[in-house]
């Protein structure tokens, strides 16, 4: 080092000197910003606003080409009824994926705390309630395990819940001995299991009670993360775990309660699922993992924690339901409705790149 | 000098060991921090000034030797129960949480809530209050050239970011701040800001222990300069006293200050 050999005080006026003198436009480039450029500066600071323009792009879309039938309020209220499922397990994961996580087996929960819930009830003769919180039980021991895996045994939440999937759902298997409980004796001995497949009439529209259930849970968990210093330190961990602990963020007992709380809502979305179906099937709500991940990221959520936003998600499911629907009324092969969804994952995820190169 | 060095240090070690193995990270090391002061800490990689640093924050315990805050010994076993007693340490480079706004930053891990009901019961976020205290303490530190107290961290400079980690640190540290490296990872201007910023910091009357490798910089705010060697102090000097080219010397052990009782002097 050269500047050691001179005396301090004249190495600080030097020093001081050239910084006042240096230029401070070195770093600035001038250049207008073309449109895209502007648009792209607000999707990123705006992070709800791309999924809630394809959401209304798809409503006016469907709305010309399938006509009058697709805006009738019982045709938007049956897209409602159709999100319930994945907007609760979207909810789940949207606070895992926030902790830069992944949960595989959210759907497997749901379908084994469903199982719960209905033999608890049919089988053993437990109240509906105390089935009903016996099954959310095992939805958060469900979570517990997951949160344990990742938390002591540092494994990575993709695997320690792509190996909890299989576990959860053989459970499921063996503990229904793989049979369906009809809805005919659901509804005769236990009739709060289906309660939320209940309708309930708001101009026209018919909304169950599974959907205010969802949108409720969508309500207490948006408070939970925006206003509590717990869901300031959910996102702080998904953001940056080593700079969370230094801010003195205990970040494993964060990540504990985050797969806790998604096993509980799970177990919750099991019983709007029982709502949905009437029956108890160990084989329902197969393809739910992928749809949640699929809800979350169309609803802008990163894969690398710490950014997004619950109501993205439901706007994100939503998406995911009006193309579903909108295809089907327009007599689209089912199997091109999947197409679509797999086609709106790959967009959604590429705009969200480019909005975040955009602004680097 | 002045007669700050006639009271009892804010912070103190004495005869401080610690071992990893066979290896002596900290010697038996003494270590003075006087109210009101800025004093550096320097010393070559490997002379044991980090294991020092951590065990005045908290991050590592002591095998041997005592530490003192204001003349009473402590013990730290953690981070936390150090910043409980009003020592706080902004880090190199894992500082701040870049998702999260500048407010929601310098109160991240310490939130304050509504008074009454909703922040007993339901544990609210008294987000105007922390705005408020945050806005107060980022103008009184000269930082409110960053205009949004809710924009994003990720969307300033890095020497901004610095700011937002030395604010925060001055917001809750009521006896010590330690600044580990401040300037490691900024260019020359953002440099300039952040040295203001410890001089603007100690100003306000919190005493600061500054590490760094940077001679001009240590050289331009320091009030004294604790070197550090072979897991012990080897000398205090000034910026008055010495050249950078005399504390290199003694950082590396090519001159030795064995007379050097002119310490505090």
């Amino acid at each position: 080092m050269s500047s050691t050999n001179t005396k301090p005080s004249t190495a600080v006026l030097d020093h001081d000197k050239v910084a006042d003198q240096a230029q401070s436009y070195v770093a600035q480039f001038e250049r207008k910003e073309t449109f895209v450029q502007r648009f792209q500066k607000f999707l990123h600071q705006y992070p709800i606003a791309a999924p809630s323009i394809v959401l209304i792009l798809a409503i006016i879309g469907f709305s010309m080409i399938v006509g009058g039938r697709f805006l009738h309020p019982f045709n938007l209220s049956l897209i409602l009824q159709q999100v319930t499922i994945i907007g609760v397990i979207g909810v789940a994961q949207t606070l895992i994926i926030l902790t830069a996580g992944i949960d595989l087996s959210v759907g497997a929960i749901m379908v084994l705390a469903s199982v719960v819930m209905g033999r608890m009830a049919m089988d053993y003769g437990f109240d509906a309630w105390l089935a009903l919180l016996i099954g959310i039980g095992v939805g958060a021991i469900a979570g517990f395990i997951n949160g344990l895996l990742i938390t002591r045994m540092k494994l990575p939440p993709f695997i320690a819940t792509l190996g909890s999937w299989n576990v959860f759902f053989a459970l499921n298997l063996w503990y229904s001995k793989s049979e369906t409980i009809r809805s005919q004796d659901i509804s005769a001995a236990a009739p709060l299991l289906q309660w939320l497949g209940e309708t309930i009439n708001v101009f026209g529209a018919r909304l169950t009670y599974g959907s205010l259930l969802m949108l409720g849970i969508f309500f207490v968990i948006w408070y939970a993360l925006n206003w509590t210093p717990w869901g300031r330190h959910v996102y702080a961990t998904g953001d940056d775990p080593a700079a969370a602990k230094l801010a003195g963020i205990r970040t494993d007992r964060i990540l504990l309660s985050v797969y806790i709380l998604a096993g509980v809502v799970c177990a919750l979305g099991a019983w709007v699922l029982i709502g949905r179906i009437g029956s108890v099937s160990p084989q329902a709500g197969y393809t739910t993992n992928l749809d949640s991940i699929t809800a979350v990221v169309i609803g802008g959520c990163s894969l690398f924690g710490g950014r997004g936003s619950i109501y993205g998600t439901l706007i994100g499911a939503l998406v995911v339901g009006v193309f579903r629907n909108g295809l089907a009324l327009a007599g689209v092969d089912v199997l091109w409705q999947e197409f679509t969804v797999g086609i709106l994952i790959i967009v959604a995820v590429g705009v969200d790149q480019w909005i975040r190169r955009g602004t680097a | 000098m002045a007669a700050q060095y006639d009271k009892t240090p804010v912070l103190q070690t004495k005869n401080l060991v610690k071992r990893y193995g066979s290896v002596t990270a900290i010697d038996h090391a003494d270590f003075e921090l006087y109210p009101g002061e800025i004093l550096a800490v320097i010393g070559d990689n490997g002379a044991g000034k980090s294991s020092l640093i951590k065990a005045l924050s908290g991050a590592l315990i002591p095998d041997e030797g005592e530490i003192l805050l204001d003349g009473k010994p402590v013990h730290f076993s953690s981070p936390m129960e150090a910043r409980a007693l009003g020592i706080e340490t902004v880090y190199q480079n894992l500082a701040v949480s870049p998702a999260l706004n500048i407010a929601d930053n310098l109160f991240l891990g310490r939130e304050l809530l509504k008074p009454g009901i909703l922040g007993s019961v339901f544990r609210m976020l008294d987000k105007k209050e922390m705005e408020r205290r945050a806005k107060d303490k980022m103008t009184e530190l000269g930082l409110m050239t960053i205009q949004n107290i809710s924009q994003a961290v990720e969307s300033l400079s890095g020497g901004q970011r610095q700011g937002v980690a030395v604010a925060r640190s001055a917001l809750f540290g009521s006896k010590v701040v330690i600044m580990d490296e401040p300037t490691a990872a900024l260019g020359v201007k953002e440099s300039r800001r952040v040295l203001n910023l410890i001089k603007e910091v100690r100003d306000r009357g919190l005493p600061i222990i500054l590490i760094s490798h940077n001679m001009p910089h240590v050289f331009e705010v320091a009030d004294r300069i604790h070197i550090h060697r072979l897991g012990k102090r080897a000398a205090i000097v000034t910026p008055q006293s010495h050249t950078m080219s005399d504390a290199v010397a003694i950082m590396t052990g090519a001159m030795d200050l064995g007379s050097s009782e002119e310490e505090a002097a």
